[in-house]
């Protein structure tokens, strides 16, 4: 296995008066796609605030590359290449395609072949260049989103449930280029509740409950493994009923 | 991924939906017919109407700033008329040591010495909105009550200070020879100083549109008043941001005061106390964060104060006010709500 580009040791997270994580262990390998797994309100989105400083961790440390990176802000983790693509896409409404593209280059211009590159990836993102994008429709903005984390080039992308809400073409056409980012040797830590979608991209899994993880593996393990799925599963269920 | 597979489609603004947009720039125009028809002559409505212009522009440069401070940075800064009051002290002082200039009848000379103390007015407010965001605000970011509570604070020792240092009596701030009088147009008489002030603030408001579409500075600005926690996500230091829009904001309230103080022709150390009801006012009707909606509302604010000062002066008391219940009633987010994902 790859070299682990971020860990997460022992990492807890408070939210006013809500012990949200409490004692996250998470290995992400270099290279590959690991999907954070679980039922709502495990703390997977909490996982990702935490590593991009959003929230800071309470205890613990979360190392990427060499560095720890806990209590740096969440500029400076950006600085240092970890892009994040919020639940809620985090697109500026009020500002065109073109101007959030623009400002997700922080670095500089745009690399203009890159930009081809992700135009071919994400055609509305061509298509509408100059629109507002607070006039796009919900694939299109997740489109935009994520091509906002990869305008430049980045170590480590950490993507919220990209398909949520959205149609089943839009969901392939996601899979694809999530597929085709994942050729260019990027990292992504991906949290995921559509298991299909997960297992056709994942190549390890974490599986999330009560701010634990409670199973990390090879996602071509889990997949094959039915009785631990209902077991993870169940164990989620089971909890909250 | 092929094109086939994700058709561009986007998303209609309805009919309706883009009029109401358009609707509250066509209510100054409808204001100004209304007052002509209600005045009934035409000389004195244009009078009244620059002059309500002239005080839009001026209440406007005084409130641009707040409304993208507490937009970008979520911050209700009570304290801002004291920038409005320090900048028509400086001004004062500048103007004093000017005396020369102003007195002089080169007109040249006349607008180098308000150029002079509006830059000067400007460079010290600035500097005084730097140490208030770092000692005042910066430790009460995101706790709305701990601002107003603070920000009043600083506005009282702003007082206070202008009291040790231009002492307590209010002061005559004469306008420059060039500027005073007026100018006669057929039967109405706009005095000039009002027209310089409608240059100012629209040359301000053009400006800033400038500066907020079409630079970088300005894209964060506006993706920050959105969504600020995305901005920092995207590597920017959203704090240095705030402190430049502070600094500046403070400094447009320093040009209001100068401005203002010039319009007045009296300054006081309560004069931007005073003057925030109708900065208040002329922020919460353009919706909180919109500088387009700020503009529209100063300049029905300005002229509505004008109007009914003329037609009704009691009812002139309650205009403005008035005016905002209105407005809030029709939309109670302001003309331009700001949208917010935070």
């Amino acid at each position: 296995m790859a070299e682990n580009l971020l860990t997460l040791s022992g990492v807890h997270t408070h939210i006013g008066p809500y012990h949200i994580l409490q004692g996250v262990e998470l290995a992400v390998p270099e290279g590959g796609v690991t999907v954070l797994l679980g039922r709502n309100g495990a703390g997977k989105t909490t996982t990702l605030r935490t590593i991009m400083g959003l929230w800071t961790a309470s205890q613990g440390d979360i190392r990427f590359g060499d560095h720890v990176i806990t209590r740096l802000s969440t500029p400076e983790i950006s600085r240092r290449g970890i892009a994040f693509v919020p639940e809620d896409m985090g697109i500026f409404t009020d500002l065109t395609v073109a101007e959030n593209m623009l400002l997700a280059a922080a670095n500089g211009p745009m690399d203009q072949k890159r930009l081809a590159w992700i135009k071919e990836l994400f055609p509305p993102i061509g298509s509408f260049w100059n629109s507002s994008a607070g006039t796009l429709s919900g694939g299109q903005k997740q489109m935009l989103s994520v091509a906002r984390a990869i305008i430049e080039p980045r170590r480590l992308i950490l993507i919220d449930e990209p398909t949520k809400g959205l149609a089943p073409a839009i969901i392939k056409a996601m899979i694809d280029a999530l597929k085709e980012l994942k050729e260019t040797d990027t990292t992504i830590l991906l949290v995921e509740q559509n298991f299909a979608m997960a297992s056709s991209i994942g190549d390890t899994v974490a599986v999330m409950d009560d701010g634990h993880i409670i199973h990390s593996g090879r996602m071509d393990e889990l997949v094959a493994d039915v009785a631990l799925q209902e077991k993870l599963m169940g164990l989620s269920l089971e909890a909250h009923q | 991924m092929s094109e086939t597979a994700i058709k561009p489609r986007i998303e209609e603004i309805p009919l309706k939906e883009q009029l109401a947009q358009k609707l509250p720039v066509l209510l100054v125009p409808v204001l100004a017919a209304v007052g002509l028809i209600a005045i009934g002559n035409p000389a004195s409505w244009l009078t009244l109407t620059v002059a309500g212009l002239a005080m839009g522009m001026m209440i406007f440069i005084m409130a641009s700033g707040l409304t993208v401070v507490f937009g970008l940075m979520d911050v209700i800064n009570f304290g801002h008329g004291a920038f409005v009051a320090v900048g028509a002290f400086v001004g004062f002082t500048v103007l004093a040591w000017l005396a020369g200039w102003t007195a002089s009848p080169s007109v040249f000379m006349n607008l180098s010495a308000v150029l002079i103390a509006i830059l000067a007015a400007m460079l010290v407010t600035g500097l005084l909105g730097l140490a208030f965001e770092r000692v005042i605000v910066m430790p009460v970011y995101g706790e709305h009550l701990k601002q107003i509570l603070v920000t009043m604070g600083g506005l009282i020792v702003a007082q206070q200070m202008i009291y040790v240092v231009w002492g307590p009596d209010e002061l005559h701030m004469s306008r420059p020879e060039a500027l005073q009088g007026s100018l006669v147009i057929g039967e109405a008489a706009i005095e000039k100083y009002r027209l310089v002030a409608v240059g100012i603030g629209l040359a301000l408001f053009i400006g800033m549109r400038h500066i907020l579409k079409n630079t970088k500075i300005g894209l964060l600005v506006r993706a920050g008043v959105e969504n600020g926690e995305m901005v920092e996500a995207l590597g920017y230091r959203i704090r240095r941001l705030f402190l430049i829009v502070f600094m500046t904001g403070s400094a447009l309230a320093g040009l209001g005061g100068v401005m203002w103080g010039l319009y007045q022709e009296t300054i006081t150390a309560h004069m931007g106390s005073e003057i925030m009801v109708l900065v208040f006012i002329v922020v919460i009707i353009g919706g909180l964060g919109s500088v387009e909606g700020c503009f529209i509302g100063a300049m029905l604010v300005g002229l509505l104060a004008n109007y009914t000062a003329f037609l009704a002066p009691k009812v002139a008391l309650i205009s403005t006010i008035a005016l905002m219940v209105v407005v809030l009633m029709w939309r109670p987010q302001g003309l331009y709500p700001v949208v917010k994902a935070k």
